[in-house]
């Protein structure tokens, strides 16, 4: 099977951006990307568009050109990039096309997410009296991991503060105001052990990556990124997972992501020890800690010594969520991943300015997870 | 004078509720596989079998997690009172059963404790314009004295 690698990537800003559609901030972050490959519109053969808020993304072809190519709207929750670049990967492995895009863009209102319940297969009442919050899952699952592995609030608030002080460094960035662990704890709780600035907000941006068959790269690219293994799964039967009014008691069961994780790792024969940066979901400060676990960097409770020792920060030994993450950056939930490809992209490059880990970085991976329990993961080379 | 109270949903627990019949969540079995589910669900999401059968929950059993809710969720689909109460929530291990989520009337996280008993009540989680209350189930700290001294 040819092997897919990524030769461009695009990112519009992540922000506010009043008076300026989604669809103008997919076509600046999709001609970025074709800038970075060298690529010019009527040669993309074929792509994959997620957004949450725009009905049908494809329209972007009236912004970029009307060459009938075939572009299809992806979504699938928060794992919706994770989605559109798998799907854009597997058009060029299976042999479909030679050059194709990924692209993803939103614009969310501000505020919490509100929907109603019916669209998630619950009932009304479960809206109705207020437990129809993804926010309680993240407090629930992190007040349950603490008790259970010994994780403090004050890791909580540095995985926080590390995320921001890596934004302020991303001009790309939404949230740029470094905060100390102390003034994180200083906010006030939204849903406990969670406050206000351990929470990331919907908000609007966009992104592109463009990839051909590896043994093509060389037209375009002396530094291909290539795309080792994608990956998605969504809940089995006994894990916790977000919106579920109940669960069965029982067998512990894994969740999505380290269901993906492995399938992930297995595909692409390599290992969460070869990992050299990471992107991994930070909804919130306790995701991002979580997550470290599952995704296989860390046992369970490590991570109480392993951020207290800078492990995660850019000169760590275990860098994660090197451009802020979601909490410096928000969800625009289309294009969050492919924000998340974009870092690892320059990281693998040498090209992350600022942000650059040290050293010679191989591999990196990517990681989404969203209601109603679905994770993506997409792991990266040189 | 009487308050008038009503269900938030049919189907969800047992109703009316006295002294002499106290409120049971109302589940479903999987006529095949006995995966037990809340709210009662038609379909087994094991087995995928299309029979079941009802079952009343088990009106108590352990808090397994929990957190607050400190803003006023977005509304609709919340349809709570505007003057916003923060409340808490948590999943409730009923034994052998299944875990339910579930408000719960103890507003104090610092007051609450993973692995502590809980029993089921009916709470009116908001009141109507004609003043009816609409009750939905909650858990509430069985024994919270001894949990007290025992954290104390």
């Amino acid at each position: 099977m040819t092997e897919a690698v990524i030769i461009g990537v695009g990112l519009h800003p992540f922000g506010r951006f009043a008076g300026k559609p989604a669809l103008d901030m997919g076509a600046d972050a999709v001609r970025l990307a074709m800038a970075d490959a060298g690529v010019n519109w009527p040669q993309i053969q074929g792509g994959y568009i997620g957004s949450y808020e725009v009905a049908n993304p494809d329209a972007i072809v009236g912004r970029l050109g009307l060459t009938g190519v075939p572009l299809r709207g992806v979504f699938n929750g928060c794992a919706t990039a994770g989605t559109a670049i798998a799907l854009a990967a597997r058009a060029i492995e299976t042999g479909e096309h030679d050059l194709t895009i990924a692209i993803g863009l939103d614009k969310h209102p501000r505020g919490a997410f509100a929907a109603d319940p019916s669209v998630a297969g619950i009932p009304s009442w479960y809206g109705q009296t207020g437990l129809f919050l993804t926010t309680h899952f993240f407090g629930m699952k992190i007040n349950r991991y603490m008790h259970d592995h010994g994780i403090s609030h004050e890791t909580l608030a540095r995985v926080a503060s590390k995320n921001f002080r890596n934004a302020a460094g991303n001009e790309k960035a939404w949230r740029r105001t470094p905060l100390s662990p102390e003034e994180v704890l200083a906010s006030p709780v939204l849903n406990y052990p969670l406050r206000q600035f351990m929470y990331c907000g919907p908000n609007e941006g966009a992104a592109a990556v463009v990839m051909c068959r590896a043994d093509q790269a060389h037209k375009y690219t002396s530094t291909p990124v290539r795309v080792r293994a994608t990956a998605l799964r969504s809940r089995r039967l006994g894990a916790f997972e977000v919106q579920s009014p109940s669960f069965p008691v029982g067998e512990p069961v894994e969740s999505p992501t380290v269901d993906a994780f492995r399938a992930a790792y297995e595909l692409a024969g390599i290992g969460p020890e070869d990992v050299d940066v990471a992107q991994l979901q930070d909804t919130d400060a306790g995701s991002e800690i979580i997550h470290m676990a599952e995704s296989g960097l860390c046992k369970d409770g490590e991570q109480e010594r392993l951020i207290a020792e800078g492990a995660t920060e850019i000169g760590g030994r275990l860098p994660v969520n090197t451009d802020g993450g979601l909490l410096g950056n928000g969800e625009p939930i289309g294009a969050s991943g492919l924000r998340q490809i974009h870092e690892i992209v320059l990281q693998l490059r040498g090209t992350a300015g600022t942000r650059q880990i040290p050293g010679t970085p191989r591999v990196g991976f990517t990681h989404l997870y969203g209601a109603p329990g679905a994770s993506a993961v997409t792991i990266l080379s040189t | 004078m009487t308050i008038t109270q009503k269900s938030v949903a049919e189907g969800l627990f047992t109703w009316p509720a006295d002294p002499s019949s106290p409120p049971r969540l109302i589940g479903s079995e999987c006529a095949d596989c006995g995966l037990v589910s809340f709210p009662a669900a038609p379909d087994c999401v094991r087995c995928a079998s299309t029979e079941s059968k009802e079952r009343l929950l088990s009106d108590h059993g352990t808090l397994w997690t929990y957190t607050t809710q400190n803003f006023r969720p977005p509304s609709p689909p919340y349809d709570g009172p505007v003057a916003f109460e923060p409340y808490t929530v948590g999943y409730i291990e009923l034994p052998g059963e299944l875990l339910v989520e579930a408000r719960l009337t103890e507003p104090d996280p610092d007051r609450l404790r993973i692995g502590q008993d809980m029993r089921l009540t009916l709470v009116p989680y908001t009141v109507l314009d004609d003043g009816t209350e609409v009750m939905t189930f909650a858990f509430a700290p069985a024994d919270f004295v001894a949990v007290e001294e025992e954290t104390s």
